[in-house]
């Protein structure tokens, strides 16, 4: 199969969402649509499925807050018990009002942490990672949509030059 | 454009006749020009007051805290109040990133990069202080709960001083994390604007490969969301937290349950001052005036003006209560507090904090900017000694008044603290010339909302 798309630039964000609407309805297949900024309801009109990287945050949350209930209790309670100012440390119950404080710090600290981290694996972004955007123009002023070719090139452009695209280019996509 | 339906009444929040490109030429002006000589003044005055820091900093820990001005009955003093001071700044920059976004505040994009780049670099000197105060600096990493020689004597999880040190490492480490995510879209736009190969290479690198694919958009703004809904009452917590520091204790004066509000409050106080005495400078400098317009600073003195006012409700509670509990120990330390020997101190953080905040009421004034600049610098010196105040001035009147006593700071506590001010301000500086300023990326997706072209030819259609 042939990995050939044509990228249209618009460069207007409006334009570009009846352009993508258009593309849709006539059955086109959109490869990717790169924005230099956040076009709100861009996904959905692109047909993309709904992000589930805030469970992930609320489960990695849950992960912090049971670790930290156990790193406390292993290391206060169990381990090392001590009497500190008359407060002694021999029952989880009794001391965890001190340990609220540090539950929720570690419950923000791997929400946090660990959804970022997750976000950057997903989203493939890291240190030395090359930039993959088709053109420079996109994070500044320019929106490249690409569709694929599914032998229908001449078709498909002529398309394309209808929805207000500025710009038109034919490229292999690795 | 319907989609971009902004009420009339609501002001321009990017003036001028702006385009999305020009917003890219704008931002990336200061990166890509050369730096003034103002810059290279501002940032000579900067690293000189580090390095005179560094100096005292590494007499203090050559020769022992005993170079400071501290006594057996002052022990907190000159660094703590420092420390208080320089973690309250750093509250701001997560609240106009965090909590203005749950509320859907859009002139927060022309101010959050720069006050989120504020309060990273100011809890980088706050946490300074503890640490050079712990004596034996090379002992630092014992704050944290690890195995050592001892086997396994962990650290004390009742003490309020180790939920700080929780707090405030995680405090800096989701501000940075939610800060650099906002910066890759921007980070991007330089890579792609650069034409010199190294400069390409640092904002490649920095960017982390952002594209702006529209799956990415879409999780970028899920996770700042969730980073906001996380970091907003973890915003809160750190000063509760710092209060907790003073709360759980039994000196008269510190042991109030008002504490957590009243400092969280003082610290929006002081943390929006200094992103008015920064982005008053900035704006000018950098020619970001269509961006941090006069609004925002008018929205910002709003905050100080009600911040200010929730702290001065607050000194008077604090009155009363030492009043009303007929604890008397608890009613001297007020009354020292405004008479006694340090009175100077508590009328300059009265007449700093509560007075001079309730200027802002004037909207002749609250929208000048030569005045909210001077409020600005007023209200972080009030600040300073509000926190002068709450730690001096309940420490030298001991239990036993044979102890009484006062403290004077010795010329190392004064070169510490001012070397601190030249750290924050050599990062700063560095930051204004080498990081995109304005989230570029969030005000290009606002503009046709809330620029002042648009609207126009918006409210010209439907009239």
């Amino acid at each position: 199969m042939s990995n050939k798309v044509v990228q249209a630039m618009y460069n207007d964000d409006d334009i570009l969402m009846d352009a993508v609407k258009e593309v849709r309805a006539a059955k086109y297949h959109i490869e990717e649509v790169y924005t230099p900024f956040p076009v709100h309801g861009l996904d959905k009109a692109m047909g993309l499925k709904g992000t589930r990287i805030a469970i992930t945050a609320f489960m990695y949350g849950c992960v912090g807050l049971v670790f930290s209930v156990w790193m406390m209790n292993y290391m206060m309670i169990e381990d090392w018990p001590q009497d500190i100012g008359g407060k002694p440390s021999f029952a989880f119950v009794q001391n965890m009002p001190a340990f609220v404080p540090i539950m929720f710090e570690m419950s923000v600290f791997f929400a946090a942490h660990l959804m970022v981290i997750t976000f950057y694996m997903r989203s493939r972004l890291w240190p030395f990672k090359e930039a993959e955007n088709p053109d420079p123009r996109t994070t500044d002023d320019m929106f490249v949509m690409e569709v694929v070719v599914d032998g229908n090139e001449a078709e498909l452009i002529a398309f394309l030059e209808k929805t207000g695209t500025v710009e038109i280019k034919v490229t292999e996509k690795h | 454009m319907s989609s971009h339906y902004e009420a009339p009444i609501r002001r321009p929040l990017i003036v001028g006749d702006k385009n999305y490109h020009d917003i890219s030429v704008d931002v990336a002006a200061p990166v890509e020009g050369k730096a003034n000589k103002l810059w290279w003044t501002a940032f000579s005055i900067a690293l000189v007051a580090f390095l005179w820091g560094l100096g005292c900093i590494i007499y203090t820990i050559g020769t022992g805290i005993g170079v400071w001005g501290l006594n057996k009955t002052v022990g907190w003093a000159w660094d703590i109040t420092n420390f208080v001071w320089w973690v309250g700044i750093g509250h701001a920059g997560t609240l106009i990133s965090a909590v203005l976004l749950l509320f859907r505040q859009k002139w927060r994009m022309g101010i959050n990069r720069s006050a989120e780049a504020m309060t990273i670099f100011s809890v980088v000197q706050a946490g300074l202080f503890p640490i050079i105060h712990m004596g034996r600096v090379w002992n630092a990493h014992f704050v944290l709960p690890l195995p050592n020689q001892f086997g396994t004597l962990w650290t004390n999880f009742n003490s309020p001083l180790l939920w700080d040190v929780f707090a405030i490492s995680t405090y800096l480490s989701v501000s940075l994390v939610f800060w650099w995510t906002g910066l890759l879209p921007d980070f991007a736009m330089l890579r792609d604007r650069a034409i010199r190969p190294f400069q390409k290479k640092i904002y490649g690198l920095l960017s982390f490969g952002w594209t702006g694919r529209a799956k990415d958009w879409q999780r970028f703004e899920e996770v700042s969301l969730v980073l906001a809904g996380l970091a907003t009452p973890l915003v809160l917590s750190v000063h509760t937290i710092v209060s907790f520091d003073f709360a759980t204790s039994v000196i008269p004066g510190w042991h109030t349950t008002i504490f957590p509000p009243y400092f969280v409050a003082g610290a929006v106080f002081s943390g929006f001052a200094m992103v008015n005495t920064l982005l008053i400078i900035m704006r000018k400098v950098s020619n970001l005036e269509a961006y941090i317009t006069k609004q925002h600073i008018e929205l910002m003195n709003i905050v100080i003006m009600i911040t200010g006012s929730i702290v001065g409700c607050a000194y008077i509670t604090e009155l009363f209560i030492a009043w009303y509990s007929g604890v008397e120990y608890e009613q001297y330390a007020f009354l020292n507090r405004a008479t006694g020997p340090y009175w100077w101190a508590y009328l300059l953080m009265m007449s700093c904090n509560v007075f001079s905040p309730q200027f802002m009421w004037f909207k002749r004034l609250r929208t000048s900017i030569t005045f909210s600049f001077i409020i600005s610098i007023v209200v972080n010196i009030g600040m300073w000694f509000e926190r002068f105040v709450i730690i001096v001035t309940s420490l030298h009147r001991d239990y036993l008044p044979s102890s009484w006593t006062m403290f004077s700071p010795t010329f190392v506590d004064i070169g510490i603290f001012i070397g601190t001010i030249g750290f924050f301000f050599v990062l700063f500086l560095l930051y204004a010339r080498t990081f995109p300023v304005i989230a570029q990326a969030e005000v290009k997706s606002i503009l046709k909302s809330s620029g002042e072209k648009y609207k126009k030819l918006r409210d010209g259609n439907h009239e």
